[in-house]
């Protein structure tokens, strides 16, 4: 097979591409103080709230737009976007009985779960194992959550999974002590920006020696058109808690480009652990670069002593992906992990890694990112590591690999490094490899297609990733990296 | 079973096989021996539909099929199976999940029905005990950082898994040591069966000690100069394959 058949398999299909017919309410387009002032009061919030909107919303027409990503897309015009979009449901449903079924419906074709006795589609829960972790899930629909489940057995164990709307109001205290603790508000353009205009997103607190007992999920859907996504979320796991947390993100499929600007802070206590895995779907864009997601998102956690923070990121979505989920490791004996498969085909650019801050002693990374490109896909790697002075005895170990399909796509790799701190131990491990038409060959001989070949192979590079998610979602990870690079091969 | 005329095959514009015939019943072994060059893998590869190997002229009948106009997984699944001379590995892949993905996929394509992981885990043992596979190999990635013997033996182990019809093994002896060479050949020779023709290429005759062939034939430069029962195959170790080449040359000149 030469490469340009192997390209010519790689047609992309996107399942989750269909629009939900809801009526819907939006802001009027532009932003402007009013716009903030509209979405806050909106959601009825606090005036503590609207000024802190309100200060991010300032200090963002003081900044620009960062181009130092190996990106490139056209000026984005932000005065021609709605800030705020939700399908009209009257007052916050309180069962699911009460969600308007178009809503449900949705979810449904997606194969996530909202009812509290199912779980994820295409999952299925082996016999004999009734104690199978269940998944709590927060449904976000465009700007805001359209249902939470699992809140009163959470409840029980003193978890707090909500609507960062709900928590605004019910738990003022918490948002209002780490809102902008661990990503501040002049952090970045995108972040800042987030900070005026976001809409909804989920709010997780773990309560001291707590180990949350189920997976707790949310689920954004982008469904209007013309419209931002700027959720936020913040976990904060007190001393000695663990949680694992997932989000999973889709949108319809439009010709022309949406913005998605989220914010994710964690905040791991003393002994806390939470991890972090995100599937990233978000539409892509056709075959010649038409549509999709600008994806710009700002994810950092910070880590207490002992404290241990893990991202796994998919990323399979989005026309432009800017991102770089981070660890601050503040206390003594931290452990910060990112485990990465990020996938572009067809025009889809991706510019992300992370950022290891070590600051305490004995305080230990791991970096593991895959990037596959197929098609005109290009992707960079930008992964920092940098140990403060004293920062004693802290280690790094990184491993960048890149499989390339074709021979039009590109990978590359930038990362920065930095140590004040003479006992630091550092190791670097980076390899490009190509699938090999050999591999295919190898493979279709024994009767697979050329498509279930480049997945099996594809799979077998991102493994190390994979298995870092949760069982019921490394399933559905695997299955999108295979319909992802539909088209990359024939 | 297996029926190739006059068959011309050119690779990157260079003529290869030159007019290649070759007739093989079901439940037969037929061995093709031939000096590096002669041609013997890309036989193989264009029994299996590689790309960028080109008929120019000349028919392949399998089964009855005419086998060039099938792709390369309708072959296998069709029963066509061939262990590679340089077997490629695919790290992150275990061997076990990939047999039974190969397995299924060629059993979906004949309309059967796929196998449970619990009747996949039951045969692989079965089969793996005929090639003394160690357990951990089964678990291992596809060939990866497998030493040569194990990725000769995992060839035969997939091929018992996968019951083909027509077994083309293209120099399943080269890179053996004798232990290994007698426990790869007796797993070959317990597939033996009268459903079952196997094409066994190699450049050495001790293969042949060990999987006893019914017809031999040798393939030089790209053509078969001569055909015969085993004796042949002792005959050209004794000759070596410059006397053979040579006459092949005369003959060659002459038509
Ligand atoms: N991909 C290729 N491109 C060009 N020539 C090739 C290629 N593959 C094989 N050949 C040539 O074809 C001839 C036969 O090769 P091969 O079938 O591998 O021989 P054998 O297996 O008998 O040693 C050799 O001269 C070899 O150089
Ligand atoms: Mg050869």
């Amino acid at each position: 097979m030469t490469t340009s058949e192997i390209e010519d398999v790689l047609a992309k299909r996107y399942e989750a591409g269909f629009v939900t017919d809801i009526e819907q309410e939006y802001a009027p387009k532009g932003l402007s103080e009013d716009i903030v002032r509209f979405i806050s009061e909106k959601k009825s919030e606090p005036a503590w709230m609207l000024e802190w909107r309100l200060k991010n919303y300032r200090h963002w027409l003081r900044m620009k737009e960062p181009r130092w990503a190996a990106v490139s897309y056209p000026a984005i015009d932000y005065q021609d976007l709605h800030y705020w979009a939700a399908p009209k449901i009257g007052s916050a449903p309180k069962s699911l009985d009460e969600v308007d079924p178009k809503l449900l419906e949705t979810y449904e074709k997606l194969g996530i779960p909202l009812h509290e006795r199912e779980i994820l589609a295409g999952v299925q829960r082996p016999e004999g194992d009734p104690d199978r972790p269940r998944v709590a899930v927060d449904a976000v629909f465009d700007s805001v959550s359209v249902h939470t489940s699992f809140k009163e057995e959470l409840g029980r164990a003193g978890v707090i999974f909500c609507s960062f709307s709900e928590a605004v109001h019910e738990h003022p205290e918490l948002i209002q002590k780490y809102l902008g603790s661990v990503v501040p508000f002049s952090d970045n353009f995108f972040a800042t920006l987030n900070g005026a205009v976001f809409s909804d997103g989920s709010f997780v607190y773990i309560p001291k020696g707590v180990r949350c007992p189920m997976e707790l999920s949310t689920y954004f859907r982008i469904n209007a058109a013309k419209t931002g996504q700027f959720e936020r979320t913040l976990i904060v796991a007190d001393e000695g808690s663990y949680v694992s947390y997932l989000e999973g993100c889709t949108a319809p499929q439009r010709d022309e480009n949406q913005l998605h600007a989220a914010v994710v802070e964690l905040v791991a206590l003393p002994g806390a652990e939470i991890k972090y895995s995100t599937v990233q779907n978000w539409y892509p864009g056709d075959e010649d670069g038409r549509g999709g997601i600008y994806n710009f998102v700002t994810k950092r956690g910070v880590c207490k002593e002992r404290a241990k923070i893990s991202w796994t990121q998919v990323e399979t979505g989005s026309a432009v992906t800017w991102k770089y989920p981070s660890c601050i490791l503040e206390g003594d004996d931290s452990i910060g992990e990112f485990y990465s498969v990020a996938l572009t085909n067809h025009a889809q650019q991706a510019d992300t890694g992370t950022k290891m801050i070590h600051l305490g002693k004995r305080t230990r990374s791991t970096i593991v990112s895959k990037g596959i490109s197929a098609g005109r896909g290009q992707q960079t790697y930008r992964g920092g590591v940098k140990i403060a002075k004293g920062a004693v005895g802290a280690r790094n170990h990184t491993q960048c690999d890149s499989l390339l399909i074709g021979n039009r796509c590109g990978a590359h790799t930038v990362p920065y490094v930095e140590v004040h701190e003479p006992s630091a131990q550092l190791e670097h491990e980076a390899t490009t490899s190509r699938i090999g038409e050999d591999q295919l060959f190898y493979c279709r001989q024994r009767g697979l297609s050329e498509e279930d070949a480049v997945g099996l192979i594809v799979n077998g590079f991102a493994k190390q990733v994979l298995q870092e998610l949760p069982m019921e979602f490394a399933v559905e990870a695997q299955k999108l990296l295979g319909v992802s690079l539909e088209g990359a091969v024939g | 079973m297996l029926s190739i005329q006059n068959l011309h095959v050119e690779v990157g514009g260079k003529p290869i096989l030159k007019g290649l015939t070759l007739e093989l019943k079901a439940g037969e072994v037929h061995a093709i021996m031939g000096p590096n060059g002669a041609g013997k893998s890309t036989l193989s590869y264009v029994l299996a539909g590689r790309d960028g190997y080109e008929v120019k002229a000349g028919s392949i009948t399998f089964l009855g099929q005419d086998l060039l106009a099938m792709d390369v997984s309708e072959r296998a699944a069709a029963g066509l199976f061939l262990g590679f001379q340089y077997p490629v590995a695919i790290p992150g892949v275990s061997n076990l999940h990939f047999v039974r993905a190969a397995l299924n996929a060629q059993r979906k394509a004949r309309g059967e029905a796929e196998l449970s992981a619990a009747e996949l885990m039951k045969l692989a043992r079965e089969k793996g005990k005929l090639v003394e596979l160690p357990a951990d190999l089964m678990k291992r990635a596809v060939n990866d950082g497998f030493s040569g013997g194990e990725k000769k033996r995992n060839e035969i182990f997939q091929m018992a898994m996968l019951e083909p019809k027509l077994a083309v093994l293209d120099e399943t002896d080269s890179g053996l040591d004798i232990d290994a060479l007698r426990v790869v050949a007796s797993g070959v020779n317990a597939l033996r069966s009268p459903e079952r023709a196997m094409l066994v290429i190699t450049h050495y005759q001790r293969l042949l000690d060990h999987i006893v062939p019914d017809r031999v034939h040798v393939l030089v430069d790209g053509r078969i100069v001569e055909s015969g029962d085993k004796s042949l195959a002792l005959r050209l170790e004794d000759e070596g394959y410059e006397k053979i080449r040579a006459t092949a040359a005369v003959s060659g000149a002459a038509s």
